[in-house]
């Protein structure tokens, strides 16, 4: 049996957590194919059949692929499911979307981010906002799972493996794709930075949210995240939080500032290396989590720490 | 047009659940419970589309044991006209939960059907796009703002990188994210008038859907935790920690 790994792209890069889901993929030691479907994306395919351990990828391309929906992309699959062991890709909004439509089709349960495999169907996950871990076993003859990216490493590039091409199945049509805002910043992606700096409600408003956690993250090549709180109070964009509910992030240094420590923020950082806290309480739960805490008033804390580093 | 939203009840999010001596399962005996979260975004979604206009009837779901009769209660006072307990004492996964609420849309007719992204219990965030699956109906997950225009309905998407918005043509399911809405607070009165309002109970083995667990829950641990560091006393003792001992270069 062989394991398709369905692949995220924004049109013009394949996604860096592609790689990840291929280091996921070479534990059932069977051939690997990856699907990459989208309306001119040869340019991304031909990224793909770069990635090492990749045996072939599969090309889908047609018009209604442009801004790739769900329901399309449901049918697309399982147009070629019944070779396949097992599907998967990084556990992203995109692939949240898609697979479990997959899996209802198919009649199978799915293993929703896994940070570990021990086994051909045998996986390891959190529950309950990352504080309880579980192993499970799926009962089922195909797996469907997406994985926690931050456990797995990335696989390498290699010898460009075979690019064929299927037929994409009529669209859907009870869906139709509008329109999309992203976010633009010059700063460092959000889920890849190697340091992240994020803020909380205590920022106050979305000018301060800016003035005080830029000048540091722009010294610091950062990128900048938030609580929810933050967010919910317009302080700061919703792709940037950080969380149970948001994105997870495991850079080598991440900093907190003015954050309060609820597990459903921690569930998105307890893996970074090194976490930095500032919070003027003492008690907070943040510190529990932090190698260094310092208990200070971030408005003094942060430029102080800004005008400290070259 | 008729509304069903599908509410889970979940242990509270501010409790840390704790798990069994012999790592067999979670310790929930005695722990509170309410409404998953994201549930009550649907909900009350579901109830301002009903004020608007968009809706006749708002009818609520929920997969479980007796005990869901309270977060049925929540949800009758916070204004919605029907509840129904789909009754059962098997741990329903997913894959289940979207083939009874297939069921129960069929023996409904609703054309919208509205649930959380996400139970923070077993956190999947499956069963909404599992139940689009099953029924063929275009799906919006996620969904930050929503419209009905005409026979369709219009959603903004939190993705990552930001938000999509998309049209779907009705039926479609909609999953709520946590900014869809602020629910409302249940006054007092309503509470107590909800008590008289009838749930409706139904066995869930009526329909005659396998409801077995395809996954295996083979055993349950704590997390390693992350050890509790040091405070520092100022911001260059701050600097010089991280420069020293962590090689972070500053
Ligand atoms: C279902 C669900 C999902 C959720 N998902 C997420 C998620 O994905 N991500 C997330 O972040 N949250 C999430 N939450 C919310 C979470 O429970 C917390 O409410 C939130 O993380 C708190 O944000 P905060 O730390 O900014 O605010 P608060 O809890 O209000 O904390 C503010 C902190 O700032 C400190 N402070 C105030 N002023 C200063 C100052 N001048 N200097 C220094 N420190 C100061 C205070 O001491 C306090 O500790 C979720 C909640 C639910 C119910
Ligand atoms: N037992 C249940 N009863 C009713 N609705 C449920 C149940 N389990 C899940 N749901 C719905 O499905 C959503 C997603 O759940 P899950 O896929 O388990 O994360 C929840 O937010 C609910 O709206």
């Amino acid at each position: 049996m062989t394991i398709l790994i369905l692949a995220e792209h924004d049109g013009q890069q394949l996604s860096a957590a592609v790689q990840q889901a291929v280091t996921a993929a070479l534990f059932w030691n069977a051939p690997i194919h990856v699907l990459v479907a989208g309306n001119g994306v040869e340019h991304i395919a031909k990224q793909a059949a770069l990635l090492a351990g990749v045996e072939k990828v599969i090309h889908a391309n047609a018009a209604h692929l442009a801004h790739p929906l769900a329901e399309d992309l449901a049918k697309l699959i399982l147009t070629i499911s019944a070779e396949y062991q097992a599907i998967l890709a990084a556990h992203s909004s995109f692939s949240r979307n898609v697979l479990p439509r997959v899996a209802a089709l198919l009649d199978v349960a799915m293993i929703s981010d896994v940070l570990e495999i021990t086994a051909e169907n045998t996986y390891v996950r959190s529950i309950y906002a990352g504080n309880i871990l579980t192993t499970v076993q799926s009962t089922d003859t195909i797996q469907v799972l997406t994985i926690h990216s931050s456990n797995f490493v990335a696989a390498g590039f290699g010898d460009s493996a075979e690019i064929v091409h299927i037929e994409t199945p009529a669209a859907f049509g009870k869906s139709r794709w509008l329109s999309e805002v992203l976010s633009q910043s010059d700063r460092p992606a959000l889920s890849s930075a190697k340091v992240v700096i994020s803020g909380g409600r205590s920022l106050g408003s979305a000018e301060k949210f800016e003035q005080v956690l830029s000048p540091l993250a722009t010294k610091l090549g950062a990128a900048l995240g938030a609580t929810r709180a933050a967010v919910d109070a317009g302080f700061a964009p919703n792709d940037i939080q950080v969380g149970q509910t948001g994105i997870v992030v495991a850079p080598e240094l991440y900093i907190a500032v003015g954050v309060s420590g609820a597990v459903q923020h921690t569930y998105g950082m307890k893996d970074s290396r090194i976490v930095v806290a500032i919070n003027q309480d003492p008690d907070a739960p943040i510190f529990q989590v932090a190698d260094y805490g310092l208990v200070a008033d971030l408005f003094i804390a942060i430029p102080a720490l800004t005008a400290a580093i070259q | 047009m008729k509304i069903l939203v599908a509410v889970k009840r979940v242990v509270d999010y501010n409790i840390k659940v704790r798990i069994k001596a012999d790592g067999s399962d979670v310790d929930i005996a005695g722990v509170k419970m309410g409404i998953n979260p994201f549930d009550e975004n649907a909900i009350e979604e579901a109830l301002r589309l009903k004020e608007k206009g968009n809706a006749s009837e708002v009818v609520v779901v929920s997969i479980g044991s007796a005990a869901n009769q309270d977060v049925l209660r929540h949800t009758l006072a916070m204004g919605a006209d029907r509840a129904i307990l789909l009754e059962t004492d098997v741990n329903v996964q997913p894959l289940g939960v979207a083939k009874l609420l297939k069921a129960m849309i069929e023996r409904e007719q609703t054309k919208l059907i509205m649930l959380g992204k996400q139970a923070i219990d077993d956190d999947a965030g499956q069963a909404g796009q599992m139940l689009a699956a099953l029924l063929d109906y275009p799906q919006g997950t996620f969904a930050s703002t929503v419209q009905i225009e005409g026979d369709e309905i219009v959603v903004t998407r939190e993705v990552d990188g930001g938000t999509e918005t998309l049209a779907l043509t009705l039926p479609a399911i909609i999953t709520a994210d946590l900014r869809l809405n602020e629910p409302r607070f249940v006054k007092l009165p309503n509470l107590m008038m909800a008590r008289k309002k009838p749930i409706e109970t139904i066995n869930a083995s009526e329909f005659g859907i396998d409801l077995k667990p395809r996954l295996n829950l083979l055993k349950v641990s704590e997390p390693p935790a992350r050890k509790a560091g040091i405070k520092v006393g100022s911001v260059e003792e701050l600097i010089n920690k991280l420069r020293a001992h962590e090689g972070i270069q500053l």
